[in-house]
């Protein structure tokens, strides 16, 4: 049986159908999840993806935290079920406390869209483990407020336990302090990161294929455990 | 004027004498306050197309294709485009309220288009946007290209909607009045097309989505169909205020009640709000409707009936719902967390009837407020200055033209760099073009490619352009390029063209000689439309489009609508394979009267603008498309603003290879690269005897110029430039303009 992938819609939620579409081309089965209904419904695996829940009104991901399905995505996450947030889904991992940091309004203080290498630094969580390290790829990079921001501290923990999972290259498009993209928990079940994997699944509409390794990744590595 | 009339505001709020007689002798009596409201409303300009209606009639001629499901009149034109689906879309005007409030009267622009394109059953897949402003190094541009940009960009990334294309053009013609149109596309099952009439005696009204407030009261008929002064930042608050979150709400829930079959009617709430949505949708299905207008939802209590009936407030929609249906389209609207109101019920009685805390206010034939406005057929002149204008050509003589090797290189690289013709990456990448996984092509493609799905192989592919300057030389020619370029840019990715919508912007119709550039424009277009199988489906008219006494250029913006069998055989405009021939297509001409290259280096504005030659522009199209679909060739891009110079660069640029050109004994060099002649484009090729044989075959001209390859664009024999220093040229302007 091919694991069962759920995908979060918020109100507001933008890119709930590329991910979904990521997760059917890794084999997945795609399931849909809704904000008011806290049952995962037998999901191996949780995306919370991009957008701008509840308007991003307070704070970007500040309210969908409170969201019923919320309470079970942790729940979830602290048995140490794989969790990915992408863009607002990495800001509503940051306000649910799963992930350290927080994410902060652009340095250029403009929305940017374009193609953005990555290099990836830690192939030791559960939606990286289909790179190499130090592995570079191309996925799309999209936000107005995706500065990654944390304390020197954090970030030297971070840095000391290899927890930081992608850094931008070709210069730094937001701001991130130390170029950080993606960074996840100590058990590297939880990863949140500001680009845009599931922009980049098929050559015909994305910057090439980079980004479905994220799924395949997963999918390989929920049928090891299950198998 | 009677006694009466005396001491009712018609005047102010836009009415003429004789309209406000009219209203009179319709109702047999002294309108009530919230009635005159409403004529005014509905009989503004923007509302009742006064002043373009006889000439907008000559579009109905071209709409007679089996494909179209729905046209003109409709709140967007409908095309059929097999698998079972309809394709439909729209460009519109927000011109006014983007020069008051540049953030949001972009953003509210796209709000708008977006709930027209919803209320025809579509699900909005994608959008457009065409800008124009006054010089790029003028003191207030900055101002409007940053807030109207990121305007543009805040809202419709919000609704996750991609932004495949468009244009941004500066011109000093703009600079008191910017012009922002946006389209928007959708898709929808052929069979849950819906049309905006509220049928059924006995049905309910609901008003569904955000309150209504004091925003945007008199944005139709105070700010879109007057001129500007000096007075106008007064008219602020006729600007409405956007929400986008309550609008990607208000989408999904709208979709799933089209799904669930729980809707008889939808009509979208835009500008006239309240007014326009009751008195259209009771027109249209030739009954009545008793409304309680107190039953809507505020946001300022305090507000009048007059100003709930006139609000522009945004994110709105009315649905026509069946009574046993309505518990359903009331839960289904909370579960996701959109108001739903019932405030009406379709009556039998012929008649609009509207209360207010028990009140009637309002009660009239809601047919004399939707159809039954002033038509006026204005008095038309030919401008005065056009005879000279069009004499003034920039022929040889009378503009100096680069000759020499090192002199043509410059004047290369200046229009690589001019604000018309450089990157407009700055403007595209605050554009979210990625979302939803079916974009195959966008800006700076020629034209916008979306799978229709990612089950099947068909897309469509969209182009949206306009060109003042031709326009202004040469109104009924102006249009018909237009419409020539969008098909072409369509037909250069490989999609056949086959439907058109258009945004007519031009200054007050008040003034003949602007009636006459309208009419010329319209019947331009209609030929054209004919001529090319593009039948105009729907569409806008913005008129006042001028501060004081001097009317911005006419600017037809034109967009296209094309079909492509297989969106992995689009073609893209990069060079992207060493070793390709390079094929230029078309007849190059001494063409460049309005051209680019007469403005950036001489600002020059005179002559005739390009030849139009439909036969040519058809011939062309039937090469691109027959070479895309066999693999022929592996990039096409049109020649429009800039000539082939411009074309190269960007094709070099964009594939990161080089370009090696040869350059004929005898011929005008600066000719072949600057001149803007018509029916033009250059492929690539690594089957040029394919693509000579498929030209030969339709008549085409075709010379083969030279090949893909190297780290610059060289013409052999004249002069080089390394791609680095094109790109420097190319990329490095608005950065520095706008930072």
């Amino acid at each position: 049986m091919p694991p069962r992938v759920g995908v979060v819609t918020v109100p507001g939620s933008l890119d709930d159908v590329d991910a979904l579409r990521g997760a059917r081309l890794a084999g997945a089965v795609a399931v849909s999840l809704w904000h008011a209904d806290p049952s995962l419904h037998g999901v191996d695996a949780v995306v919370l993806p991009g957008g701008f829940s509840y308007g991003d009104h307070l704070r970007c991901g500040a309210i969908a935290r409170f969201s019923p399905v919320m309470e079970s995505v942790i729940g979830f996450a602290r048995d140490g079920g794989p969790v990915l947030g992408i863009c607002n889904g990495f800001q509503i991992l940051c306000e649910s406390h799963l992930l350290p940091g927080a994410l902060l309004r652009n340095g250029r203080r403009r929305f940017t869209c374009h193609e953005q290498r990555l290099r990836i630094e830690t192939a030791k969580t559960a939606w990286t483990s289909g790179f190499d390290e130090g592995e570079e790829i191309t996925v799309v990079l999209k936000n107005g407020e995706g500065r990654y921001y944390a304390d020197d501290r954090t970030l030297d923990m971070l840095e000391a336990e290899g927890r930081v999972v992608a850094r931008y290259l070709g210069g730094n498009p937001n701001g991130s302090l130390r170029d950080i993209a993606g960074v996840t928990n100590a058990e590297g079940n939880v990863v949140g990161m500001m680009p845009h994997p599931e922009h980049a699944i098929e050559a015909l509409t994305g910057p090439g294929t980079d980004g479905l390794r994220v799924f395949t990744g997963l999918v390989e590595g929920v049928a090891s455990v299950a198998g | 004027m009677t006694a009466e009339a005396a001491d009712q505001p018609y005047a102010e709020l836009g009415l003429k004498d004789d309209e406000y007689a009219r209203i009179v002798d319709t109702l047999g009596r002294r309108p009530s306050d919230e009635e005159l409201a409403m004529y005014s409303i509905m009989w503004s300009e923007h509302c009742s197309y006064k002043s373009s209606k006889v000439h907008l009639r000559r579009f109905a001629g071209s709409q007679e294709s089996p494909r179209i499901l729905a046209g003109i009149g409709e709140n967007a034109g409908v095309v059929d485009v097999g698998n079972g689906l309809a394709v439909t879309f729209k460009v519109e005007s927000h011109n006014h309220p983007s020069f008051v409030e540049p953030y949001q009267g972009a953003a509210t622009g796209v709000g708008g288009i977006v709930r027209d394109i919803l209320a025809m059953g579509a699900r909005p897949v994608a959008v457009m946007d065409a800008l124009r402003f006054g010089d790029a190094d003028a003191p207030d541009t900055r101002r409007l290209v940053d807030g109207v940009v990121a305007g543009v960009g805040g809202y419709g990334n919000c609704l996750g909607l991609p932004n495949v294309g468009g244009e941004v053009t500066f011109d000093p013609t703009y600079a008191g009045n910017p012009l922002v149109n946006a389209l928007c596309l959708g898709v929808l099952p052929v069979e849950r097309l819906h049309l905006a009439a509220a049928k059924g005696v006995g049905n309910v009204v609901v008003l569904i989505g955000a309150k209504t407030g004091r925003d945007g009261i008199g944005g139709v008929s105070v700010l879109a169909s007057a001129t500007f002064d000096d007075a106008s930042t007064t008219k602020r608050p006729a600007v409405q205020v956007g929400d986008p979150f309550t609008e990607k709400v208000l989408i999904e829930c709208c979709l799933e009640l089209f799904d669930r079959g729980l809707v008889v009617g939808i009509q979208d709430l835009g500008g006239a709000g309240l007014t326009c949505a009751l008195s259209e949708t009771a027109a249209k299905a030739g009954l009545g409707m008793a409304a309680r207008l107190d039953a809507v939802p505020l946001r300022e209590p305090s507000m009048t009936a007059a100003e709930v009936l006139a609000s522009e407030s945004q994110e709105r929609m009315l649905a026509i719902v069946e009574p046993a249906h309505l518990d359903d389209v009331l839960g289904t609207c909370r579960r996701w967390g959109a108001l739903a109101t019932p405030i009406a019920e379709v009556t039998d009685t012929g008649r609009l009837v509207v209360t207010w805390h028990g009140d009637v206010v309002v009660d009239v034939p809601p047919s004399t407020l939707a159809d039954d406005g002033p038509v006026y057929d204005r008095p038309m002149v030919r401008p005065a200055d056009l005879d000279s204008l069009q004499a003034d050509a920039p022929t040889a003589e009378r503009l100096v033209r680069p000759s020499s090797p090192s002199e043509l290189r410059e004047t290369l690289l200046l229009l690589a760099a001019s604000p018309n013709l450089c990157s407009r990456r700055w403007v595209t990448d605050q554009y979210d073009r990625y979302v939803r996984g079916n974009t195959v092509l966008s800006a700076p493609e020629d034209a916008g490619v979306l799978r229709l799905d990612d089950g099947l192989p068909a897309g469509v592919a969209l182009a949206l352009d306009g060109n003042g300057r031709f326009t202004r030389l040469d109104p009924f020619a102006g249009a018909q390029l237009a419409l020539a370029e969008a098909c072409r840019n369509v037909a250069a990715v490989g999609a056949r063209p086959i439907a058109a919508t258009d945004c007519l912007n031009f200054g007050s119709p008040e003034n003949p000689e602007v009636m006459w550039q309208f009419a010329e424009a319209v019947r331009g277009l209609a030929e054209g439309c004919a001529a090319m199988g593009t039948p105009i489906t729907g569409g806008n008219v913005s008129f006042y489009n001028q501060t004081g006494d001097d009317p911005i250029n006419p600017t037809p913006v034109v967009g296209v609508l094309g079909l492509i069998d297989d969106v992995s055989c689009r073609t893209p405009l990069a060079f992207s394979t060493p070793g390709d021939t390079i094929v230029l297509l078309g007849e190059t001409r001494d063409e460049l009267g309005g051209s680019e290259w007469a403005w950036v280096a001489h600002r020059h504005l005179g002559g005739l603008p390009p030849r139009v030659d439909f036969a040519a522009e058809r011939a062309l199209g039937e090469v691109l498309i027959a070479a895309a679909g066999s693999g022929a060739v592996s990039a096409a891009h049109d020649l429009s603003e800039g000539g082939l110079a411009q074309a190269l660069v960007e094709s070099c640029l964009r594939g990161g290879h080089g370009a090696v050109l040869d350059v004929p004994d005898g011929v005008d060099l600066f000719v072949t690269l600057f001149s803007e002649s018509a029916a033009r484009a250059v492929v690539a090729t690594p089957d040029p005897a394919e693509v000579l044989r498929l030209a030969d075959e339709l008549g085409v001209p075709a010379t083969v110029v030279g090949v893909v390859g190297g780290d610059a664009l060289v013409l052999r024999g004249a002069f080089d430039v390394t791609l680095d220093d094109l790109r420097d040229a190319w990329e490095s302007t608005l950065p520095r303009l706008f930072g």
